[in-house]
């Protein structure tokens, strides 16, 4: 995958993060690696919604299966699944 | 073989020293994966109520849990009531401020908690005039030397042994646990339990649930909302098996336990069910193993009971309904679902309800009333509140004792089956939790630019109620919905903050000049 691609994925996910969760654009006030549900940024209500704007935003269908905190639970962790669901 | 005496169910702890003398190696829960066996629960149990007596817990004496659902919140539970304290379960959503509400108002002298709350715990240690221990689980971390002692889980335990017995003189009649709740003042208020009360509570649940000691029951929901922590009471008391887990925001990793430890009791909420039905229409689910769900914390729609029966089609569903005061009100038998599907049922065993007009006249059936609970399962009122208490419970026929008025309107059939009306103040009810106006108000009002505010609760088919806000700003503001909801996400656990935030120039006014709350919708 082209590094600018990359950096997009990154960039769209951490602002609908920033700003559906959070409701701010300031970037410092969530880092990559943090753990979504462990700071209580999604809870089990807001899990579905940041599914459908995955698979909106690009183009994938996630499976139930894959609704795993490996997954899911780190702005990290979401754009290596990406990443690897656009790879296959 | 060494004589062991019969140990008698007096207090909320023995449940853990019978169960665990009676089938030491089973497994008493699984949570991350990771199974414990009763003998660990015991021992872990034991050694922290040894550390804890250590630090200076005496009878009585109130400590905090404020954790994740994880297997140190619930040896700490055990913990202190081994060392006959008073546990106080603190949701893990909540933020500073109210922290240091509860650990001041609670007077708890110790703090057990995780290394990944320290933003909201480590601010406010220099605020609290009790606290003088805080034990933590997670990575360990230097912290700098303060009045108040900080150290890990690890160290703590290392040092005691589980092997000293602990005198625990505690009796029947005293505090086990505060339960915290918002109220109508805005400030959340300690619902006073003691051993007598829970264990009551305890047995006529499993009772009407039918439970064994074969059950293995899925906790998804905080053990700090008391609906989650009795599913953790009722296991223990029983010799069952618990499978914890965090929340249920994986639903993915929710299935899979219920497939591979053949769950049998599914406790829920109406979002989760909500959620479960979203997934089955995506791919068919089903769970054979489970025979009871469970519903509470807000009306399970009607329409939702045959898609259930398809997911869970050997389970009696249990429709219930409670508050915190009493643990729990009234449940419906599982064989009326389809019968009387608005029904919340009758009084649950052992207790009894009715209803009284305004006045305090009896009501005929059929007729609106206000709904009055009898029984061992009722509150000994709230931790240092008089007033409050006093508006909650009333004088019985026999003197002396105390009957419960929850403020709620029903109805009651001829079968004496109750059916919910609605509230008779203007607390907010959703996704299962009780939310204060004021509380949320007090929050807006706190906001720079702000002018006016009122929060009211929407009718909502699956939350029961979302929260909406009303705001008229000061001039020049230039405050948007937006920022406000960001400081209420930081201020406010997430099921308090507004899911709409409507800015007005200014907002409708009673001929007193107060906000009239019922133009707003």
């Amino acid at each position: 995958m082209r590094f600018d691609v990359w950096m997009s994925i990154e960039n769209s996910v951490r602002n609908y993060i920033l700003e559906n969760y959070l409701f701010t654009d300031d970037q410092s006030e969530l880092t990559n690696d943090v753990s979504l549900l462990e700071r209580g940024i999604i809870d089990s209500t807001g899990i579905m919604e940041l599914v459908l704007f995955i698979e909106e935003a690009f183009g994938i269908k996630i499976d139930d299966d894959e609704m795993v905190p490996e997954n899911l639970d780190s702005v990290d962790n979401i754009i290596s699944f990406i990443k690897g669901k656009n790879s296959n | 073989m060494a004589h062991l005496p019969p140990i008698i169910h007096r207090l909320l702890g023995d449940s853990l020293l019978i169960s665990a003398q009676k089938n030491p190696s089973k497994v008493v829960v699984t949570t991350n994966d990771v199974a414990y066996t009763y003998q660990e629960l015991l021992n872990y149990s034991a050694a922290l109520a040894n550390a804890l007596q250590q630090r200076g817990l005496q009878r009585g004496g109130r400590v905090a849990i404020y954790m994740d659902n994880s297997w140190p919140a619930l040896f700490s539970l055990y913990g202190v009531l081994l060392a006959g304290g008073v546990f106080v379960m603190i949701n893990p959503q909540t933020k500073a401020d109210k922290l240091a509400y509860i650990l001041n108002d609670s007077d708890a002298h110790c703090l057990l908690t995780d290394i990944q709350l320290e933003n909201n715990f480590y601010p406010v240690l220099d605020k609290l005039q009790q606290l003088r221990h805080v034990i933590y689980a997670g990575k360990e971390k230097e912290f700098l030397v303060s009045e108040t002692l900080i150290e890990h889980f690890d160290k703590v335990l290392d040092k005691v042994s589980p092997d000293v017995f602990i005198k625990n003189r505690s009796v029947a009649n005293d505090l086990a646990a505060l339960i915290y709740t918002s109220g109508s003042t805005g400030s959340p208020k300690g619902v006073m339990h003691t051993h007598l009360s829970m264990l009551f509570a305890l047995n006529s649940l499993i009772e009407y649930l039918r439970l064994s000691d074969e059950e293995r029951i899925l906790n998804v929901l905080p053990l700090s909302f008391d609906y989650g922590l009795y599913q953790l009471l009722m296991t223990v008391h029983l010799g069952a098996t618990l499978i914890l887990e965090k929340s249920f925001a994986f639903p993915a990793l929710m299935f899979k336990r219920i497939l591979e430890k053949k769950v049998t009791v599914f406790p829920g909420v109406p979002s989760l069910f909500a959620m479960l039905l979203s997934f089955h229409e995506r791919s068919k689910q089903c769970f054979p193993s489970v025979t009871r769900i469970t519903n509470t914390a807000a009306a399970l729609p009607a329409d939702f009971i045959p898609t259930l029966k398809e997911i869970f089609p050997n389970a009696l569903i249990y429709k219930m309904y409670g508050l915190t005061e009493c643990k729990r009100v009234s449940y419906l038998e599982p064989e009326l679902v389809d019968i009387k599907p608005t029904s919340v049922g009758e009084a649950i065993p052992g207790t009894e309800v009715f209803l009284l007009s305004p006045e305090g006249k009896p009501v005929t059936s059929g007729d609106v009333g206000i709904l009055y609970v009898r029984g061992p399962h009722v509150m000994l009122g709230y931790w240092k509140q008089k007033e409050l208490s006093e508006h909650m419970l009333k004088d019985d026929v026999y003197p002396n004792q105390k009957i419960l008025c929850t403020h709620d309107w029903f109805k009651m059939d001829n079968d004496g089956l109750l059916y919910f009306v609605g509230r008779s103040d203007d607390i907010i009810k959703t996704r299962g939790e009780k939310v204060s106006p004021i509380e949320v108000e007090h929050v807006i009002y706190g906001i720079e630019g702000v002018n006016e505010v009122a929060v009211i609760g929407v009718p909502d088919a699956i939350f029961g109620q979302f929260i909406k806000a009303f705001v008229s700003l000061k001039a020049k503001s230039s405050l948007d919905d937006k920022k406000i909801k960001k400081i209420c996400v930081a201020k406010l656990e997430n099921y308090m903050v507004p899911k709409e935030v409507i800015v007005m120039n200014s907002l409708p006014k009673t001929a007193n000049g107060k906000i009239d709350k019922k133009q707003l919708s």
